[in-house]
């Protein structure tokens, strides 16, 4: 069992609201990503479900209980942080055992010393010596034990911190940006070792990132928060292609949307520069964002009403895809082009190009940012 | 350029060597007075040693031992009868009582106030660290009088809680281990509290560890300064010579019947001296090894 709800959480420090009215359930067994730019609150509502912040009003409730006055210690939760936060005193193998030291052994079998002469001392060391074995055998780092956090590499010290969050089997994982301080290979690699730790645990995940890559990748749903707001809650594939506002639009993708000014005449026919959507917005006569993701626009050879025409500004060739920079004719923005290798790689900076769109992909929004529907006629 | 190189190095080596001795000299001079005879001393002459000729020492005569008993050569009669004259191993036991006792309930005190005034967030806290660093502006003579009468009124004159009791708070020990507690990240804390540590226990299993090279500085400047205090313990030590502290010791040298006896007095100083100067060597190695908090970033 492992369900999280967030009712109505708010939270201020002083007179500065962090977090407004947030409600979020989470599943049992599900890899909840908290997604959003630095400073959107995402910390702060992981540290409130921890217990380590308490919430200016609003209910967190762990299983269907209210832990509002539960503290941090009795929540059963495993937070693992950004600086991986060993204790830098201790070995690996203490680091793992602290927490079933602190769960497993009483208050006088805690004593140095004479906590030994305890008749039951013996059989719980024993099993949290299997459940450390256990552990480093699952995170591969059973030759390590011995070692000091400071004599291990970054990636290591990863391991551990994972290890001292799962040694426990706790109701929920919460991990704060756990892949941030790796180099760049590493965190990839990682990645797909948390989704397949993830599997094998089938435990609850709420994990908190800046990076939309990450949310992408590992979530099962995914939570986007921009200034202490929740966005939107849903599978990352329905954010992608379906965000709820500019903003989210904005954030989850990479390279970013490409937004253009576009309008919507009486009838609510949508177009922008040259060209006709051919489709009719839900709201009409008035200004709109269109975005279009990088990879729904082409560079071709026609020239239609279906296209228009740009300079190449800037090359980004990545190997598998080149995205092409491109200043517009009208100057007012300058928007991305996804391009295959194949078809594009003798094109330069400052050649000027045909650009069209792929049918059916763009994204209306207001000028608040909120999203239009295109009615279905 | 090189040459020019090895005189500024020069400079500053001749200038670091001149202040070394000037910090030596009377340490020098206490050594070798401890190991020469009343004439030697006297006459300044015989460099460090002097000539360690068997003698008989006439103070030892007066004192009432056997004039057989009175004859070998200076070192051994200055340490000999340092040893006889006071009972200096219950002095430096007195004074091993005390400073440790000092230190272990500064530290019981110093350190949970510290992740207090650091750590902890609650109402009040920046005035009651504005108190701390006001308490550090008092000295320690001002308050003197008062705190005797007090401990007189509770009747503990004459007793090691006299010696003990004034320096448990050691305002200036809050004040180092809350600027160290300071540096340390709270996300370490945070791991601790998630880990189902309570407040206590990572004062003393999380920041206890962490801070051991800030708590050395800490144990060298309590340890040095309560050691060899005079001040205090004359004050409230009035008659009872079982209680002296090693610097209360010392002054059994100090005049008397037969004018002073350096050689005996100067042996006195350095058996006091050594204990501080070894425990200081101890401490300055792990100083330096330290335990670092390279495990966190």
């Amino acid at each position: 069992m492992g369900t999280i709800s967030l009712k109505n959480i708010s939270k201020s420090f002083g007179s500065t609201q962090v977090l407004n009215n947030l409600n979020v359930d989470i599943n049992d067994g599900e890899f909840l990503t908290l997604v959003g730019p630095s400073g959107c609150g995402k910390s702060t509502l992981l540290r409130i479900i921890a217990g380590l912040e308490q919430q200016t009003s609003g209910d967190v409730l762990i299983d269907n209980k209210n832990v509002n006055r539960v503290r941090a210690s009795e929540r059963d939760l495993a937070m693992v942080f950004q600086s991986y936060a060993l204790y830098p005193h201790l070995t690996v193998r203490r680091n793992l055992e602290t927490p079933l030291r602190l769960r497993d052994y009483n208050a006088f079998e805690r004593l140095p010393l004479i906590g030994n002469f305890s008749p039951s001392k013996k059989e719980k060391t024993e099993s949290i010596n299997q459940l450390v074995n256990k552990t480093s055998e699952t995170l591969k780092i059973s030759e390590l034990l011995d070692r000091k956090p400071g004599q291990l590499s970054g990636g290591q010290r990863q391991r551990v911190a994972l290890g001292r969050a799962m040694v426990r089997e706790p109701v929920a994982f919460l991990m704060d940006e756990p892949l941030s301080n790796l180099d760049a290979a590493l965190r990839v690699h990682m990645r797909s070792e948390l989704s397949e730790l993830h599997n094998s645990l089938k435990t609850t995940f709420v994990y908190v990132t800046h990076d939309q890559a990450e949310a992408l990748t590992m979530s099962s749903r995914m939570a986007v928060m921009i200034d202490g707001n929740l966005l939107q809650l849903d599978t990352p594939q329905e954010v992608y292609d379906n965000p709820s506002s500019l903003s989210v639009a904005q954030f989850v993708g990479s390279p970013k949307i490409n937004i253009f000014k576009g309008t919507s005449d009486s009838s609510g026919t949508v177009s922008f520069l040259n060209v006709n959507l051919k489709r009719k917005s839900s709201e009409s006569n008035t200004d709109l964002h269109i975005g279009i993701r990088p990879e729904h626009l082409e560079i071709t050879n026609e020239s239609n009403e279906n296209t228009f025409s740009g300079t190449v500004a800037y090359r980004e060739n990545l190997g598998s895809d080149i995205f092409f920079h491109v200043n517009i004719e009208d100057g007012s923005n300058k928007i991305i082009v996804r391009g295959l290798p194949q078809f594009t790689h003798q094109i330069s900076n400052g050649s000027s190009v045909n650009i069209k769109r792929v049918s059916d992909k763009a994204l209306l929004f207001n000028q608040v940012g909120m999203r239009v529907q295109f009615t279905n006629a | 350029m090189e040459a020019k190189q090895y005189i500024g190095e020069g400079w500053k080596h001749a200038i670091l060597i001149i202040g070394a001795i000037v910090v030596m000299l009377p340490f020098y001079m206490m050594v070798s007075m401890s190991l020469k005879s009343q004439q030697e001393i006297q006459s300044i002459s015989g460099g460090l040693i002097g000539a360690q000729e068997t003698q008989t020492f006439p103070v030892c005569v007066k004192t009432g031992y056997s004039e057989e008993t009175c004859t070998m050569k200076p070192y051994q009669y200055n340490y000999w009868f340092a040893f006889e004259k006071a009972p200096i191993p219950r002095y430096l036991m007195n004074g091993v009582i005390v400073t440790l006792s000092i230190f272990i309930i500064q530290v019981l005190v110093a350190l949970p106030c510290a992740y207090a005034l650091a750590k902890l967030r609650f109402y009040g806290r920046e005035f009651v660290f504005s108190m701390v660093l006001f308490c550090l502006l008092i000295p320690v003579h001002g308050i003197a009088l008062p705190l005797y009468v007090m401990l007189a009124q509770a009747g503990l004159v004459d007793t090691y809680s006299a010696l003990i009791l004034p320096w448990t708070i050691s305002v200036f020990g809050i004040f180092l281990m809350r600027q160290f507690f300071m540096t340390v990240p709270d996300e370490l804390i945070d791991a601790a509290r998630m880990d189902g540590m309570g407040e206590y226990a990572i004062v003393w299993k999380v920041m206890l560890p962490t801070a051991i090279p800030a708590l050395l500085a800490f144990a060298i400047f309590s340890v040095v300064a309560h050691w060899n205090d005079y001040f205090w313990p004359r004050m409230v030590i009035t008659g009872n010579r079982d209680l002296f502290t090693p610097p209360l010791g010392i002054r059994e040298f100090r005049g008397g019947i037969d004018s002073d006896e350096f050689g005996p007095m100067m042996a006195s100083i350095v058996t006091v001296t050594v204990p501080l100067i070894v425990a200081f060597i101890i401490a300055q190695k792990r100083f330096i090894e330290g335990i670092t908090l390279t495990g966190m970033k």
